[in-house]
């Protein structure tokens, strides 16, 4: 225990010290403001920001973007990954295109779908599930892949129907590699819908950071980039602890 | 008819056979034809241990299949309690596994008790058998552990006790302790045999130890090379009421020998027609 806790202060002390690092050369004018302001003034104008409101609608246009892109991927994905899982033939035509996928850059196609759906937030959900659920769909893949089929006799045995199979034995045991997908998924959403709005959007946390950025307002740009990494740090923490506490039990003491 | 060795029999008690298999095969149709089984014919006599050896390869884990109903037969019939097994376990048989099948989400307790639950035993009742199932297998110091802090023993125990549970009248079980030591093999054995004395259930044992097979069993059944068919049908004579410590006995020596002197041939021509195939 006392050597987990030395751990988590040596991390903590890695991005402190690196914080006070940045800070001291800011404040020693050793980096120039216009190219990075110091963090405590990152977050004191991230502190007026929030406490203005004027960033709240474009928070909530974000949050529900991802939010909306990450549930349909999720579902996408899982019915995707049961689906193809369950035909051989489909699952080795499907095989290479889905190993090559990650190779395209998808955000090239993001001006074709705003010509086509308009500029609202139809294109940014389809950008923000275009990685996300391929990765959701492999996960479910590979858990399905890897439930022992022993298991499988098992369910026999206690003459469990196909759906008491499927929610008591199929997706406790496909857990672990649904948690993966799922980490995956909340990252590609992330990226995808941030990054389409910092392109093109009329409003949003990427199109209030490009926006800032183009009219040369160094603080909002930052303050608003510290608020995306602060909440995207702390949502994959939490991931993370969940996580951890789930699986505990499943690794070997 | 076959001819049936029936312990029952042997003691004067009408043969009541729990279980009944008639001319079963089992063919595999793939792009090579493999006559894994039969054909068999057996009949398993209430509260008997009967356990199955031969050599690797002979189709012992297709026969538990056919039996448990998890697979059916190609030809033939099976009959448990006097219906028909048509791919689908019956009410009443439960199967222990060689793998690991306890499941890791599940602490000891829930492993054990997931067959009660599914089958909407109230929880009272629930409580009552697992917490025996649970003593009875020496786990209740590890009820609330979850299967990866036990050791390979303790997670086939778990599955043993899941299976107690269900009050199971035939018990099959394929070499659940294949895969633990020889100390923990012998031990695990004396636990079977009071499990079966208690609970009066017929069991069928898989296993491909010779001496497991003389020593746990009232008849070990000696099976060919490939398609697996009973060559021999051997009567141990053990009292009920025995334990591992029969291994020191001359009889053992001399059953082991003969299930050995049966199965040395067979083990030679399946070794050879795995060499054919290679």
């Amino acid at each position: 225990m006392t050597r987990n806790r030395a751990i988590v202060l040596a991390r903590i002390g890695v991005v402190a010290g690196a914080v006070v690092l940045v800070e001291v050369l800011c404040r020693l004018g050793v980096i120039n403001p216009l190219t990075l302001v110091a963090p405590s003034r990152m977050v004191f104008d991230l502190a007026g920001i929030l406490a203005s409101g004027d960033i709240n609608r474009d928070i909530a246009y974000t949050a529900t973007t991802i939010a909306t892109a990450l549930v349909l991927s999720v579902v996408l994905g899982i019915v995707l990954g049961v689906a193809v899982h369950a035909l051989p033939r489909v699952r080795r035509a499907l095989d290479p295109l889905l190993a090559s996928y990650y190779s395209v850059p998808s955000f090239i196609f993001y001006p074709l779908f705003v010509a086509i759906f308009g500029l609202n937030t139809f294109p940014l959900i389809v950008l923000g599930m275009a990685f996300a659920v391929p990765a959701m769909m492999m996960s479910t893949m590979a858990g399905l892949d890897r439930i022992p089929r022993v298991l499988l006799k098992t369910a026999r045995v206690h003459r469990l129907n196909r759906w008491e199979t499927a929610t008591r034995i199929v997706l406790p045991s496909a857990t672990p590699y649904l948690f993966t997908g799922l980490k995956l998924a909340i990252a590609y959403a992330f990226i995808g819908v941030i990054a389409g709005e910092f392109i093109m959007a009329s409003a949003g946390l990427g199109h209030s950071i490009a926006f800032a950025y183009e009219g040369f307002d160094n603080h909002t740009m930052y303050a608003l980039m510290l608020f995306v990494l602060v909440v995207v740090t702390v949502m994959n923490m939490s991931l993370h602890a969940w996580e951890g506490r789930l699986m505990r039990r499943r690794i070997r003491a | 008819m076959a001819v049936v060795h029936n312990l029952a029999a042997a003691r004067g008690v009408p043969p009541a056979p729990v279980a009944t298999l008639r001319g079963v095969t089992r063919v595999y149709d793939g792009e090579r034809r493999v006559e894994a089984l039969g054909p068999i014919d057996l009949d398993l006599a209430e509260g008997e241990f009967f356990a199955v050896v031969g050599p690797s390869g002979c189709g012992k884990s297709t026969l538990l299949d056919v039996l448990s109903g998890l697979s059916r037969p190609t030809s033939g019939s099976i009959t448990f309690e006097g219906r028909p097994v048509e791919g689908e376990v019956p009410d009443g048989v439960g199967v222990v596994f060689q793998e690991d099948a306890s499941f890791a989400w599940l602490t000891v307790r829930d492993n054990v008790a997931f067959g009660l639950r599914r089958a909407g035993v109230d929880a009272a009742e629930i409580a009552r058998r697992v917490d025996y199932a649970v003593g009875f297998m020496g786990l209740a110091d590890f009820a609330a552990a979850y299967p990866a802090q036990l050791s390979g023993g303790m997670r086939q125990r778990v599955c043993i006790a899941r299976t107690l549970v269900m009050r199971p009248r035939l018990i099959l079980l394929d070499e659940p302790f294949g895969a633990l030591d020889q100390q923990t093999r012998l031990l695990m054995g004396d636990e079977l045999l009071r499990l079966w004395r208690e609970t009066g259930a017929t069991v069928l044992l898989i296993t491909h130890a010779l001496d497991e097979a003389a020593m746990l069993s009232d008849r070990v059944g000696v099976m060919s090379a490939r398609p697996g068919r009973f060559i021999d049908l051997v009567e141990t004579g053990w009292p009920r009421d025995r334990d591992s410590r029969i291994v020191s006995e001359s009889r053992f020596g001399a059953l082991t020998g003969r299930l050995w002197s049966n199965l040395r041939e067979e083990s030679l021509r399946a070794m050879g027609s795995k060499g054919a195939a290679a």
